[in-house]
């Protein structure tokens, strides 16, 4: 995976999270995702199509989740709520909607979001792809985005402030 | 002033539903895709509609398209993380009246309801 379609997805979290969660995302360091890392307990997952393929997962521990939900739906959210879903999903569909704008010159949909809950789990990847992995600290506590995108035509990646 | 929400997050229309509160906006319908806003439709004449784009069974594009077909005048804002020009553009030749991308803030999303509502002079 190019490096340089981690950029739009940092300034997604980031706008999302401040813009929605009135929330300040420390992004660090991505790197590639090897086997065992990044298990999560909520991930909120959203697909790639068109002039693009590939997928944005976010992926927390159900604490940070349960956090996230409740902030940015003003309301008190569980594990066992329907709501968690329905707002996981909501934040990962807004992220990958947000990065694919930067992508210029390329007709790119996103699929509807899915929302995996389980504890410790895994989101299996493509070996045709590699994932990034993008580490997220918060008040709200640490979570990871991963990112796998696969372009099939030229595209100009919008400039802005990267990690 | 009855508005309609059509989005497939309960989350989002909650938080549309309180930014309209705050504007003295309570009469609320609410859709969670383009197929149920259509059958509320036949019964209820909303004043404004809020509409979603990527949603299961009927996105928010070719609701508008099928609302377009028999109601030219409703106001109709859509509300979606669709932002790039080609898609804004494809809205606007579909019908709507106004655009907000997600994510928003809630004085973003006032300005646009109340810019959109005074273009058609109407009141709370």
């Amino acid at each position: 995976m190019d490096v340089r379609y981690i950029n739009p997805f940092i300034r997604a979290i980031k706008n999302v999270f401040s813009t929605m969660l009135k929330v300040e995302v420390d992004v660090q360091k991505p790197h590639v995702k090897t086997d065992g890392t990044a298990c999560a307990d909520v991930s909120g997952v959203i697909g790639f199509t068109g002039d693009a393929t590939g997928c944005v997962v976010l992926s927390f521990p159900s604490v940070v989740a349960c956090k996230a939900a409740s902030t940015f739906a003003g309301m008190n959210i569980t594990l066992e709520s329907p709501d968690l879903v329905d707002a996981i999903g909501e934040l990962a569909n807004m992220v990958a909607g947000n990065a694919k704008k930067d992508f210029e010159g390329a007709d790119i949909s996103i699929s509807l979001p899915s929302v995996v809950i389980g504890s410790d789990h895994t989101i299996g990847q493509s070996r045709q792809v590699p994932r990034l992995v993008i580490p997220c600290a918060s008040p709200l506590g640490q979570f990871y985005v991963e990112v796998a995108m696969k372009v099939e035509k030229p595209v100009v990646v919008a400039e802005g402030a990267s990690v | 002033m009855k508005i309609m929400l059509v989005d497939d997050s309960r989350t989002i229309r909650n938080i549309q539903k309180n930014v309209l509160g705050q504007l003295g906006y309570n009469e609320i319908l609410e859709a969670g895709d383009g197929v149920e806003a259509l059958g509320i439709l036949k019964q209820d004449r909303p004043d404004l509609m809020l509409v979603d784009w990527n949603m299961p069974n009927m996105d928010g594009l070719s609701l508008i398209k099928a609302v377009r077909e028999t109601d030219k005048d409703l106001p109709i804002i859509m509300c979606t993380t669709e932002a790039e020009k080609t898609r804004v553009l494809e809205a606007l030749k579909a019908g709507v009246n106004n655009y907000v991308v997600k994510p928003f803030t809630a004085e973003t999303m006032a300005e646009k309801i109340e810019q959109t509502l005074a273009k058609i002079g109407a009141k709370a």
